[in-house]
């Protein structure tokens, strides 16, 4: 029994704005054909073993009591001290904020229906970039989330977000939106975690105006049983500066939609990923790098391992409109494949309509280089250690860049961890 | 004291041989150079000695003191004692010079490990900023020589095989990295084969013994008398001798060799 229906997203709480819009969504999205492998954009995907009627629609009766706590103790994020504001979202309902007061003036995180102006917002950047799912979570996310950053604000500490679905065989719609004004700087930490099997559909919206500074940073660390389809949008205006990194880790299938549309004179983004995948699980990036405004900037640095029977798929597009004259835009996608039956797919993908940019794409699959590993081990370091600090080393170009300089020792750890238990099965 | 002992080693790549039956026996604390021009399989010779994959041995065998290397992975042969200092020593992005040396299983120091470092880098005028750098990366040929010398004091094998030790490196790095591996031979009982295809690293590093490699083997041994003949008449008195390769054959290339063989000459 299918439900998520017009009526179950009408009948979720909120102000009578937020019930047409998402009435609305359901409705797109009850007309909608979902996507299969036959359109490109899904084919190395694993959506044909998808089906939504098989969830229930997260109720919100577990977030209640519960606290994100359990999603706490993967990967830490430094000391506390450092962080701004924790929120806790449980299913996609803010079940926790702590540390509110502490954020520079003016600066509001909390639910956006009690943001001012919180209406304008929803959807502001993801409705360009709209598909089957984030038509979903328009429709049944239950709680969005809001930061907002006011012109001029400077957020000194990491405003942490840490998403846990708890709802086990739920799906569940996380809506995070970040909105830095003119001149502001802050950095999101967003963390995605669940503990059985579930879907999860978040949807974020980074909005960086004029001159502004952003850096975000998201953590999947989802279970082994759980599905994520994921979009993360973001607009970058002029002279403003946006780092989006992820640290991809876990779900089943975990897909992340990235797009980076960069819509004023002087915008630029670094995008950042390191991704890992082991047992069977599959991991899958699009991203797509707008460049809609002369004299902007992307670079594009996304490093994968697989190992045991996973599988990546990194699919890129860099676009450059014709009025972008001076753009400068960089992709490049390295992938290390650790065992036989592991699999990865780097698809990069350029569309230039002005003559005065400078764009490069690059990407690769391989194994661990066997000339780094004999250097190695012709100076006495074991096989499997070796191979253990080269494939440390290729991410660390990655890690070492995040916006959020308190988790890299933590995601150093998780990957490493990673890593040993892989090559312990392996032997 | 050490001795590398390789009796009849006989090794092919893509099912052609390359080294045809070499014998040799090098003593502790000794300098044997193994001279031979290019494609004569020497550096073949000193892969097959340390382990490289991509090698099929067929016959033979490599002891040193007593225990055999063939077989055994390459970080085993380290441990036994052997080090191999490359013509071209390989970039390893992500990975620093401290962090290689902490885990190799031939480090005795533990945490002095890095005091260690720093001592060998002045010994031999390495830059002390590369130690934390990745290995050999944005390094020039003669920083990444000096890079071997310094491991080689670091590690403190019984016995190295230094392929090329020349190559790519000034008169002034020659004089350090030579001297260095020389002084080892004197206080520490290295032993050393040294793989080269002109005599110039020998005003530093003094051969006790000089063997002509051609045809994928030892075809003469002597003194280094035999060097100075060799500089003045060339290789031709051995390779001359060969059978001539069909002339629809290449020549055989190394594939882990110097890539740029051919532009040497």
């Amino acid at each position: 029994m299918n439900q998520f229906t017009v009526d179950a997203a009408r009948s979720l709480p909120g102000p009578r704005w937020l019930a047409e819009r998402r009435t609305a969504a359901a409705e797109r999205f009850a007309a909608a054909e979902p996507p299969t492998t036959a359109a490109e954009e899904w084919r190395y995907s694993a959506i044909a073993d998808f089906d939504l009627s098989s969830y229930r629609l997260a109720n919100g009766v577990g977030a209640a009591g519960a606290t994100a706590q359990s999603g706490a103790g993967t990967i830490g994020f430094g000391a506390d001290a450092l962080a701004a504001v924790v929120v806790d979202v449980v299913d996609g309902r803010v079940v926790a904020i702590d540390g509110n007061e502490t954020l520079a003036s003016g600066t509001f995180v909390g639910s956006l229906t009690e943001a001012a102006g919180g209406e304008e917002l929803l959807g502001s950047v993801s409705d360009g970039a709209s598909d089957y799912f984030t038509v979903l979570n328009d429709a049944f996310a239950p709680a969005p989330l809001v930061v907002d950053v006011p012109a001029g604000a400077i957020v000194e500490g990491v405003i942490v977000v840490r998403h846990h679905a708890g709802d086990a065989g739920a799906a569940s719609f996380p809506r995070l939106v970040v909105r830095v004004g003119r001149g502001a700087q802050a950095t999101v930490l967003d963390v995605q975690h669940s503990s059985g099997p579930a879907l999860v559909v978040p949807v974020v919206e980074l909005d960086v105006a004029q001159a502004g500074r952003l850096g975000y940073l998201n953590l999947q660390q989802h279970d082994r049983r759980a599905w994520q389809i994921a979009a993360h949008t973001a607009r970058v205006e002029r002279d403003a500066s946006l780092v989006a990194a992820s640290v991809a880790l876990g779900g089943g299938y975990a897909r992340t939609r990235a797009d980076t549309r960069l819509v004023g004179r002087g915008a630029s983004g670094d995008l950042l990923s390191v991704y890992f995948g082991a047992g069977d699980q599959i991991l899958d990036f699009r991203t797509y790098q707008d460049h809609a405004a002369p004299d902007t900037t992307s670079n594009l640095l996304y490093k994968g391992a697989v190992g045991d029977s996973a599988r990546s798929v990194y699919t890129g597009m860099i676009r450059v409109r014709p009025d972008a004259r001076g753009t400068n835009a960089y992709q490049t996608n390295r992938n290390l494949k650790l065992s036989d039956d592991a699999w990865a797919e780097s698809v990069p993908n350029l569309e230039i309509e002005n003559n005065d940019v400078r764009c490069s794409h690059a990407s690769a699959v391989g194994p661990v280089d066997p000339d780094q590993v004999f250097y190695l081990e012709s100076r006495g370091v074991p096989t499997p250690v070796a191979e253990r600090l080269i494939v440390a080393g290729f991410f660390d170009e990655v890690i070492d860049e995040l916006p959020v300089r308190s988790v890299t020792d933590g995601v150093r750890q998780a990957l490493s961890m990673k890593l040993n238990q892989m090559l312990s099965h392996a032997q | 004291m050490s001795t590398l002992v390789i009796e009849g080693l006989r090794a092919s790549v893509a099912g052609r041989e390359i080294l045809t039956g070499v014998d040799l026996e090098v003593g502790a604390g000794e300098v044997h150079a193994v001279m031979g021009p290019n494609g004569s399989g020497k550096s073949t010779l000193a892969h097959v000695i340390a382990g490289r994959h991509g090698y099929d041995v067929s016959e033979g065998s490599v002891r040193l003191d007593g225990t055999e290397l063939l077989g055994l992975p390459a970080w085993r042969r380290a441990e036994a004692g052997l080090f191999l200092a490359m013509q071209y020593p390989t970039e390893v992005p992500g990975v620093s010079l401290l962090d290689m040396l902490t885990e190799s299983v031939c480090t005795v120091e533990g945490a002095a490990v890095a005091d260690r470092m720093l001592e060998e880098a002045d010994r031999i005028g390495f830059d002390e900023r590369f130690l934390s750098r990745p290995v050999n990366v944005d390094l020039s040929g003669g920083e990444r020589k000096r890079n071997e010398a310094l491991q080689l004091g670091v590690l403190k094998p019984a016995f190295a095989v230094v392929d090329e030790l020349d190559s790519g490196l000034d008169v002034d790095a020659l004089r350090f990295v030579g001297d260095r591996i020389e002084d080892a031979t004197e206080h520490d009982g290295l032993g050393v084969l040294a793989i080269t295809h002109s005599s110039r690293v020998f005003d530093h590093l003094r051969p006790d013994a000089v063997h002509v490699f051609a045809g994928g083997r030892i075809q003469e041994s002597g003194t280094s008398k035999l060097a100075e003949e060799l500089e003045a008449e060339g290789y031709e008195r051995w390779t001359g001798a060969l059978p001539k390769p069909e002339s629809e054959a290449t020549p055989f290339t190394d594939p882990f060799g110097d890539p740029f063989a051919d532009l040497l000459d």
